[in-house]
This record gives structure tokens, sequence and C-alpha cells, in this order.
């Protein structure tokens, strides 16, 4: 267990070695929070509330997910990608370690950097420009911390498997790309899922993507209720065991058939 | 007995395919493919016991690097046996690779944004190195490689010379007693090679380390290595001592003439003609090599006879190099025996 601890201070390190990155981070995200405010602000115009959402609860909702996502997010599909490509997934091999479970290390080294050093202090920021409300319960604050951990872990399971597929792609930065895409839009991170056409809110209910961000972004803002709240986290928990299966065989087939490139 | 290394009829083969030219072609190979299959290390046999230090050599695309790759668990071989520290490196890749050390000369290990002493201590943590072992061995690491005032830079600012001596103390942190080394000097200057090479001496003689080592440089082989493993498309053609391949392939010396004035082939012959003498061109019709018997009769009498003849600028007698040996082997494709 060290080993993977110490991993997660190694990407700490990583992270503050480009500091810029850092700044230029905290800027983009309330930059989004903002044009997202003054989106939904004009779409709400006099009414006080869209599929049981206020306008409070929709900013809240909007800057939580976003501060959410500097925690799940990573780029470890295209580390691995790019690793694979390269052939440095040899060195890897060589290590007496499990190599997706530290690369699931590295990506929460840097979710827990992102989230002290990116989502709180741009809280603080958006909070006092922006009508935010925050919870006082301390229930929902349990839930949410559970919640966005199952959402990591999903978020990080779906980066591993684009990342696996490079074995047998070679090249696949479009499916990362599209993998970002379809990840945004049907988590629920610029739209709510309650404001899907009903078809397809039942098709998302057989899909992973909204346990990455819409159940933990309303547990938070308190628009999941009593049952809601357990049946979310339920959900998450159930796809983050569900998708160790395909990790698992593809990552088992990839060994088997590796090829390192270039030499 | 125990071999540390112990493969038998060991086979790799790859699968690739191979494009159509033109247009059409291009359309074709969305729909069908033509696949060829290459050998690349083709049923090789090879035992290395502990405590020896093998030479791996071989032209580029021979396969050793995949052979490396095959006896480190980075490949599965297409079938063979093959077991190392006991193991099977495929199988046990965890426990196998805790004792084995690898450097590539073409790939770092280190991590290249943080400093050199934050990937020792990840490597300390991944090895499971107690304190008190890698407080005494990397001191002495450390020291006799000159690392010390590397070791708070970041990977990305060292020269090449000083990245591979980091690369070389990495590799040992868990003093692992076999030492996979794939071209770990190439591209460093004279210096580096020879602290390099003093320092994989050390090592050897202190833990009794087995050491594998292929690359180009045949300096590195000759200061290191007793034995030799040569490779020729995928093949095994000599695996035995370096004073013997010397012995046999260098029996003869080299006498180098440079005239005065051009000479040709046909009358430098006709001077040597009562010796056996293989007459080379040099760089122009002035220079020529003598190729002779390692006999001083025979050496002295090919010189008098041509001094006699011709004026003569230069004159210089040499060993044949192991260099030349080895290119000699590889133009016949095969090792005399004997």
């Amino acid at each position: 267990m060290a080993k993977y601890m110490e991993m997660i201070r190694i990407r700490f390190l990583m992270m503050l070695a480009y500091r810029t990155n850092y700044y230029s981070g905290i800027l983009i995200y309330s930059i989004n929070i903002g044009a997202y405010y003054f989106l939904w602000s004009a779409i709400y115009g006099d009414k006080s509330s869209i599929q049981d959402l206020s306008i409070v609860q929709m900013t809240t909702y909007i800057a939580v997910s976003w501060m959410a996502r500097a925690f799940y997010f990573n780029n470890i599909d295209r580390e691995i990608a790019l690793e694979i490509k390269e052939g440095k997934v040899a060195i890897e091999m060589i290590r007496p370690y499990n190599y997706l479970g530290m690369k699931m290390m590295q990506g929460l080294g840097e979710g827990i950097f992102r989230i002290l050093f990116f989502s709180v202090p741009g809280m603080v920021i958006v909070y006092f420009i922006f009508p935010i409300q925050f919870t006082t319960h301390p229930a929902t604050w349990g839930y949410f911390l559970i919640s966005i951990l199952l959402s990591f872990i999903i978020n990080t399971q779906i980066n591993l498997l684009t990342g696996i597929a490079t074995f047998f792609l070679f090249n696949n930065d479009g499916l990362i790309r599209a993998k970002r895409v379809v990840i945004d839009l049907f988590s629920g991170l610029i739209l709510p899922i309650s404001f899907f056409p009903v078809w397809a809110q039942s098709v998302m209910d057989y899909l992973p993507f909204k346990g990455i961000s819409y159940i933990p972004s309303m547990i938070f803002t308190e628009g999941f209720k009593g049952n809601e709240i357990l049946h979310g986290l339920m959900n998450q928990t159930l796809w983050a065991l569900v998708l160790f299966i395909p990790i698992q065989l593809l990552w088992t087939t990839a060994k088997r058939q590796l090829i390192v490139q270039g030499g | 007995m125990d071999y540390i290394i112990d493969v038998k009829e060991l086979r790799k083969e790859f699968t690739s395919h191979s494009s159509r030219s033109g247009l059409k072609g291009a359309f074709r190979d969305l729909f069908t493919r033509n696949y060829t299959i290459k050998t690349a290390v083709d049923d090789i046999s090879l035992q290395i016991k502990k405590g020896e230090m093998v030479g791996y050599i071989g032209e580029n695309g021979a396969g050793k690097s995949t052979t490396i790759k095959m006896l480190t668990g980075i490949l599965t071989p297409t079938s063979g046996h093959v077991r190392v520290n006991g193991m099977n490196p495929h199988k046990d890749r965890e426990q196998f690779v805790r004792s084995i050390g690898v450097v590539f000369g073409q790939r770092s290990q280190l991590w290249w944004d943080i400093a050199v002493q934050e990937s020792f201590r990840l490597l300390k943590k991944v090895y499971n190195v107690p304190d008190e072992f890698y407080n005494t061995h990397m001191a002495d690491v450390i020291e006799t490689l000159a690392i010390e005032p590397l070791l708070d830079k970041p990977v990305r600012k060292l020269s090449l010379g000083q990245r591979m001596r980091c690369e070389l103390a990495a590799a040992l942190i868990h003093n692992p007693p076999l030492l996979f080394l794939d071209e770990p000097t190439i591209g460093l200057d004279v210096l580096v090679k020879l602290k390099i090479r003093e320092f994989l001496k050390e090592i050897n003689a202190k833990y009794g380390t087995t050491i594998l080592l292929t690359t180009h440089d045949l300096s590195d082989i000759e200061a290191l290595c007793e034995r030799v493993i040569m490779l020729d498309e995928g093949k095994i053609i000599y695996d035995g001592a370096l004073r013997q391949l010397r012995e046999n392939w260098g029996e003869g010396k080299q006498i180098q003439f440079s005239f005065a004035e051009e000479a040709t082939h046909a009358e430098l012959q006709s001077l040597t003609h009562d010796h056996l003498v293989v007459w080379d061109q040099g760089s122009n019709a002035s220079n020529w090599t003598a190729s002779v018997e390692n006999n001083e009769d025979i050496i002295s009498a090919v010189i008098g006879q041509v001094v006699g003849a011709k004026k003569i600028a230069d004159l210089k007698i040499v060993e044949i190099t192991t260099e030349e040996i080895i290119r000699n082997i590889y133009e016949e494709g095969a090792v005399r025996n004997g």
C-alpha cells in the first residue's frame, strides 16, 4: 500500500512542477461557471423554477458539478495511450506493481490536488460573485463525499477502458475525444439529466455516465431527497463494480498480445 | 546445475500487415489485408550461470531486444521454455520483476518532471527496500557513480550521461541478482563509459550480480565480458569465450603500407608471391593493407620484399580488432570451428 500512497505524493509533486497550469486552471473553471450562470439566468427569465429546480439551486448545481469535475476528471486515458504509443509501457511492465492500479492512484493524486488547490479557492471566489447556497446538513455533505468518490472511480474506469483500447487501435485520439464529449453531455455536467426528454432519460438509466456528475450534484443541491439519495449511491456502486469486468478482460487480452511499439 | 537464465528453443513471431500501394490498394486494405509472419527470435537456447557477465551482440534487428523483452517478461514468447531466476517471467510477473534490474538505454525509467531523488524514493517504496539497506547500499552507489549533485535536479534538466548514471542507480535500488542492460552506453562519451564499466565490474565483484548486456560498442564487451553470444537473424551463431573468438579469427596480423606513389594489386601480389598474403586497397591507390599469418619470419620477409621494391611513406603493423572479427563473421554468416 505504501507504494500507492507514494505515487499519490509523486503526482502532487508533478502537478506542483507546473505552476502556470495551476493558476490558469482556477481561472478557466471560474469562467466556465460564470458563463453557464449567465446562460441559465437568461433561460430562467422570470420563471421561479424549471423542472423543480430554482435558479439558486441551478447555479449551485453548475458550480458544484464543475468543482466536482476538478476532482474526478483526469487525463490518464491520454497518458496510457501515449505510454503505449511511445513504448514506455515496457518500463511499466518491469515494475512490481499493478499498472492499472498505479494509474488509478495517479488519477487520485491529481484529483486530490485539484480539489484542494483548484476547487476550494475557486469555490470561495465563485461564492462571493454568484448566488449559491451551500447546504448546512452534515449528512448531505457526507453523502456528497461518498458520491464524488464513486464518480471518480467510475470516470477513471471509463478512462482506463479508453486507454487500454490503444493496445488494439494503436491510435485512438478520436475515441478519447469522443469519450470526453459523451461524458460532459451525458453525465449531466452541461445539462441536468432531468432536463432531457423522457425517452433519453430512460436510456441514460442504463448507462454509467449519470453517476459521474448528475448524481453527486443532485445530492449536493438537495434535488434528491430521501430514498433518491440511496438509489443514486447504489446506482454508482453498481457501475463501479460492473466496470471492473470489461477492464480485466481487456487488460488480460492486451497483455497477451502486447507489442512494444518502437523497438 | 542451476542456471540463472535457462532458455530452451525460445521463439517469437510477429504478425505484421503489408500495405498495398496506391489509392486503390489503400481501399482494398480496408477490407482484406496481407499478413506476413516474421520470426524475430528463432528457436534459441542459452544458459547463463550466476555471476557471469555476458555480452549479447548482433546487428540491428537481429532479435536482441526481443530476447531481452521475453526474458524480462514484457513480451510473451510464441513458444519455448524460459526460466529466469527460477521463475517464469510472464506468469509470476510481479514477483519476478523484483529479482531483476533493467536499463534500457533508449528509454528513461525515471519520472521526467520531478527530482531524481523523488524517483529513487518512489522506487524504494515500490520495491519495499528497508531503510537501513537503502541508506548504506544507495550511498555507495551514489558515490561510485558520482551522482550526488544531480539528486535534486529534475530529470529533464540532466544531460544524457548524467541521466544514464541515474538510470543505472535506479535499476539497482533493490540490489537485484540479475541485471539486464540494453545498450546502456549508447551516445555516451568516453569518460562516462569508463565510469559505467568500472561500476558494473564493481557491482559484479561485490554482489556477484549476473549481467546480460547488449551493445553496439564492442569495447564495452571487451572491457566487461568474458563470454559473448552472437545473434544473427534470430539465431545464435556464436556462444563462447571472447578470447577464443579472437584466437580463432584474429590469428593474423595486418601491415598497413602508405606508398609514396600509387601501386596496383597485381604488382604487390607479384612482389610477395612466395608467401600467403591478402592485399586490400585502403582509401586510395597508394594505401594498401596486407593481411598475413602471425609469424615473425613471414612479417619480416613481406616487409623486406615490399620495402626493397617501393618507396614507403608510412608503415604500421596492427592486430585485427574484435570489430573486424565480428564483421568477418557476419559476412560469412557462420562461425567456423577450430
